[in-house]
């Protein structure tokens, strides 16, 4: 087994020592860092995904192997500059304001970093203006938001109008989740789609962004 | 009435397979070691921060009313409705884990111990409904001492924003309850700090006063469906 595979494989072990340590030792071997990153680290969360939707493995396996790939890019970290650096997109992410609960926004900005995608996490409680704020600073292409009351489930079509106000709408795509929603609460307040767990909010941001 | 309780960890401490089934897990998966060490260090985390409290009032139906009508934005015909009116006995309750479990579910996510965070949310959140149903056990016994609980006669617990009870209804139970004595605080949002708090009413009554079918119109956006487990349980009590 070759180093890469080696990465991959301690990935999907959850092994988070061990992917830092054999990252370490790939690079001081002359792996490029593009190729540790892609064949070692996000090929390995890729399958990761894919044993998760075929339910061979359950949620602990997938946020113990997340954990390990964060490991190995905390090693390459320093290195990853221009092209390297360069990631799938940027997606914001947060809790609406007045809602708390932040689990499942939380796992879904762990399953978009493990696919490769930089996340900017707002936290909870966050105002409209800042997702469009956030995501016109960072040039992100996907504003993420999450809500778990119905009472906070408006807010996520104030920033829905905050985006076409501001000529966002189309540029940058628009999904929703949370367990009070539902595809028609989405296409109610023209989100682009509403993604039920994490792994489809993965589907749903590479299908918009054109990623296989 | 009105009674605070703290209640030990260890009486609401929830079992690993249910903390699992929490995570998508089905009862029975044949699971590995590594996720089977993770529940239970969540396990022995939860009970040495869980803060158990519950407050529990009683209440007369007139009393009710206003508190379950709240903002207005019931929806109607919702079946908490009828079965107030056919109760023997009612009493508000609030209960919450306490904020130190809270606080450390965020610290294990902001060190990227996420499974470790993620068990030890589902070990929370299943202990809040453990200490829920704790509450609504006490009331039965006081009513059994007193002869208020014949034979027949069963419990049932409902929660403003579940079957139709508008979760703006919290602003009134706040008011008639001041839960902000056992630690809980509401939001405009009308979401309970701690997060992993249950507020609500337990009805006591005849068991045929509970029946109610999951087909009211708000039933078909409902994921949970409890209802269901719910007036099982009841049936058997």
């Amino acid at each position: 087994m070759d180093i890469l595979e080696n990465i991959s494989q301690s990935l999907q072990n959850g092994e988070p020592d061990t992917v830092a340590e054999l990252t370490g030792k790939a690079l001081d071997d002359g792996v490029p860092v593009k190729e540790l990153l892609h064949k070692g680290l996000l090929s390995g969360m890729e399958v990761v995904g894919e044993r998760f939707k075929a339910h061979e493995i359950f949620l602990p396996d997938v946020l113990l192997a997340a954990k390990a790939m964060y490991a190995g890019m905390e090693v390459l970290k320093p290195l990853m500059v221009g092209e390297e650096a360069a990631t799938s997109g940027t997606v914001v992410i947060g809790t609406v304001q007045g809602d708390l609960h932040d689990i499942g926004k939380n796992l879904v900005g762990i399953m978009l970093r493990g696919a490769g995608f930089n996340v900017v996490d707002l936290g909870k409680d966050v105002p409209p203006e800042r997702f469009i704020e956030e995501a016109q600073r960072t040039g992100a292409r996907v504003i993420g938001m999450s809500a778990l009351l119905t009472t906070t489930m408006p807010v996520m079509g104030l920033v829905v109008n905050l985006a076409r106000e501001r000529g966002l709408l189309g540029k940058v795509k628009i999904i929703v989740g949370g367990a009070p929603l539902s595809d028609e609460y989405a296409q109610q307040i023209g989100a682009d789609a509403y993604c039920f767990d994490g792994m489809n909010a993965v589907d749903c941001v590479k299908g918009f962004l054109g990623i296989n | 009435m009105r009674q605070t309780f703290d209640i030990s960890p260890a009486r609401v401490t929830p079992s690993v397979e249910v903390i699992l089934k929490n995570q998508g897990i089905p009862l029975g998966t044949d699971i590995n070691r590594r996720i089977h060490e993770l529940a239970g260090e969540a396990l022995s985390k939860y009970e040495r921060l869980a803060r158990p409290k519950a407050l529990l009032m009683r209440i007369s139906q007139g009393e009710f009313e206003p508190v379950y009508r709240g903002l207005g934005r019931n929806e109607t015909p919702a079946p908490l409705d009828a079965i107030y009116h056919a109760a023997s006995t009612l009493a508000l309750f609030a209960v919450t884990i306490g904020e130190p479990i809270c606080e450390e579910i965020s610290r294990l996510f902001e060190t990227q111990d996420y499974a470790a965070a993620a068990m030890l949310d589902a070990a929370a959140s299943e202990g809040a409904e453990l200490i829920a149903h704790e509450a609504e056990w006490r009331l039965r016994d006081q009513l059994n001492e007193n002869e208020q609980l014949p034979t027949g006669h069963g419990s049932m617990a409902f929660s403003p924003g579940y079957c139709g009870w508008h979760i703006s209804a919290q602003a009134k139970l706040f008011d008639v309850l001041r839960p902000e004595e056992i630690g809980i605080s509401l939001n405009d949002s009308f979401l309970m700090n701690p997060l992993k708090s249950v507020t609500g009413v337990i009805v006591v009554g005849p068991k045929e006063i509970f029946d109610f079918d999951d087909s009211f119109r708000f039933c078909g956006e409902c994921r949970a469906h409890t209802c269901i487990d719910r007036l099982k349980i009841l049936r058997e009590q």
